[in-house]
């Protein structure tokens, strides 16, 4: 695990990674006086970015280490072990790219409780999309649909699912369907983020309608813890498939 | 050393092996040779585990491979391609499998030597010819001198010089009692190590053979032509059975 994070590491597309986010995010931070609304730019940034970043890199960085995994599973080590270390090297690295481009920007010129929770939940889908690029690498023997899927998976989370969260409100506004959308809402890790989010930014009740109704029902703090479990399930459900599928894979 | 019962697995209805029986004992170089697509690859993985089998048992040293992981600490394991991280450095690599393999302290270093990869320990691996790179392999397979060793096509890509030092080292080993697993396309190669050949055709044994036996069959001393031979008999009876 050690050595696949200090390859990353030295891997040239995560550190352009961590330097555009680090350009953006002083960009962004500077051009507005107002910190608050700076955040919601970076966070929008953020939800768009970093899942389709961290799902598609993930995704072609196992399809290529599969000869290298090859040779680590004839040591005598278990299968499970060989693949939580590659996720692990790889969500770290990914983390850490993030945290330098988006944290330490945000930290220098906005220091509050709403950049840490930005950092926060852009870290949870880090590991998210991170998590479910290793299930897409362990359902896939070929890599170029592996790829397709990674980007399938990148834009139904990211703009899909909204559209669909906003055609299924539309259809049913007649009826209560207040609590059915919060449920459906954790369904998508993205929209998870942003609510987390939002919900520390005080505009929640203005960005759409699960925001509104996050604060409504369940208040800032157990919105936030909720919006938080959601997301590790995320990232655990996929981890414990991807182990399950990949224990009795033919490699 | 290892036994390999009734070993079936298909991908799709592909069948890469069917009903395949073995016992290989050590001190014993064998060949496993055939065609492209006759499962060579795949009865190597499956021995290492990599493939799961659909049918039948595989026993290494006595014991049943299966969920056991532990058993493969006697393999040494050599691939057809080597791929590693590309930002590693050759040192790094040795160093991550050592780390690896902590149960053993005992490290055969004489290949990195003699293959001259000690001068080039700080090279990263995306800089690295294919013959390099093949070569960092077999430096791996070697390093905690196991008691069987699995070739895949070892001498692809090697330059004479090292192809000569690597297959030295073969003969060397396997003259200590372990047991050798080779495929090679390139079988003036095999000459002079191997001491059995086993022989895959679409996933059947066709034969299992000391070179001894083979020669006296054929008539022909070197093994592409003892091979040669074999192979032409074999296509006119399948033809004669078409």
């Amino acid at each position: 695990m050690k050595y696949v994070t200090v390859d990353l590491l030295r891997n040239k597309v995560v550190l352009v990674y961590a330097v555009v986010l680090a350009a953006l995010s002083f960009s962004v931070l500077s051009i507005d006086s107002n910190s608050s609304k700076g955040l919601l730019s970076l966070l929008n940034i953020t939800l768009l970015f970093v899942p389709l970043i961290s799902v598609l890199f993930s995704t072609i960085y196992f399809f290529n280490s599969i000869e290298f995994i090859e040779l680590l599973l004839a040591q005598p080590v278990k299968r499970t072990k060989v693949l939580l270390a590659e996720y692990a090297g790889l969500s770290i690295s990914l983390s850490l790219a993030y945290l330098l481009g988006i944290g330490v920007p945000v930290l220098i010129m906005a220091p509050n409780i709403a950049a840490l929770t930005l950092l926060v939940s852009g870290l949870l889908l880090t590991m998210v999309f991170s998590a479910i690029a290793l299930l897409i690498f362990v359902l896939f023997k070929d890599k170029t649909k592996g790829i397709g899927a990674a980007i399938v998976s990148a834009l139904f989370f990211t703009l899909l699912f909204d559209g669909l969260l906003l055609m299924f409100i539309y259809s049913f506004g007649d009826y209560p369907i207040d609590k059915p959308i919060l449920g459906m809402v954790a369904l998508n890790p993205v929209d998870l983020a942003r609510i987390l989010m939002l919900l520390q930014l005080d505009v929640a009740v203005l960005m759409g309608y699960s925001g509104a109704l996050f604060k409504k029902f369940l208040g800032t703090g157990f919105g936030s813890i909720y919006a938080i479990v959601c997301m590790l399930l995320w990232i655990v459900l996929p981890l414990l498939w991807s182990v399950r599928v990949f224990r009795r894979k033919d490699l | 050393m290892i036994k390999i019962d009734s070993l079936t697995k298909s991908f799709g209805k592909f069948k890469a092996l069917d009903n395949i029986n073995l016992t290989f004992d050590k001190g014993r170089a064998i060949s496993l040779l055939g065609p492209n697509g006759s499962g060579k690859t795949t009865l190597i993985k499956s021995i290492l585990g990599l493939v799961i089998p659909e049918k039948g048992s595989i026993t290494v040293n006595g014991k049943v491979t299966g969920r056991d992981w532990q058993y493969r600490s006697q393999i040494g394991y050599m691939p057809q391609i080597g791929r590693y991280p590309e930002n590693m450095t050759i040192g790094q690599v040795i160093d991550m499998i050592k780390e690896i393999r902590k149960d053993e302290k005992k490290y055969d270093e004489e290949l990195i030597v003699s293959l001259g990869l000690d001068k080039i320990l700080t090279k990263t691996m995306r800089s690295l010819s294919g013959g390099t790179r093949q070569k960092v392999s077999a430096c791996l397979a070697f390093l905690f001198s196991p008691d069987i060793f699995i070739l895949d096509e070892p001498t692809a890509g090697l330059d004479p010089v090292s192809s000569e030092i690597l297959k030295e080292k073969i003969i060397k080993e396997c003259n200590k009692g372990k047991l050798i697993l080779i495929t090679s396309h390139v079988l003036s190669d095999l000459d002079g190590i191997t001491s059995d050949v086993v022989y895959l055709q679409d996933g059947k044994l066709i034969f299992y053979k000391t070179v001894e036996e083979l020669q006296d069959i054929t008539g022909e001393m070197k093994l592409n032509k003892v091979i040669a031979t074999v192979m032409k008999n074999q296509s006119t009876t399948n033809s004669v059975r078409v």
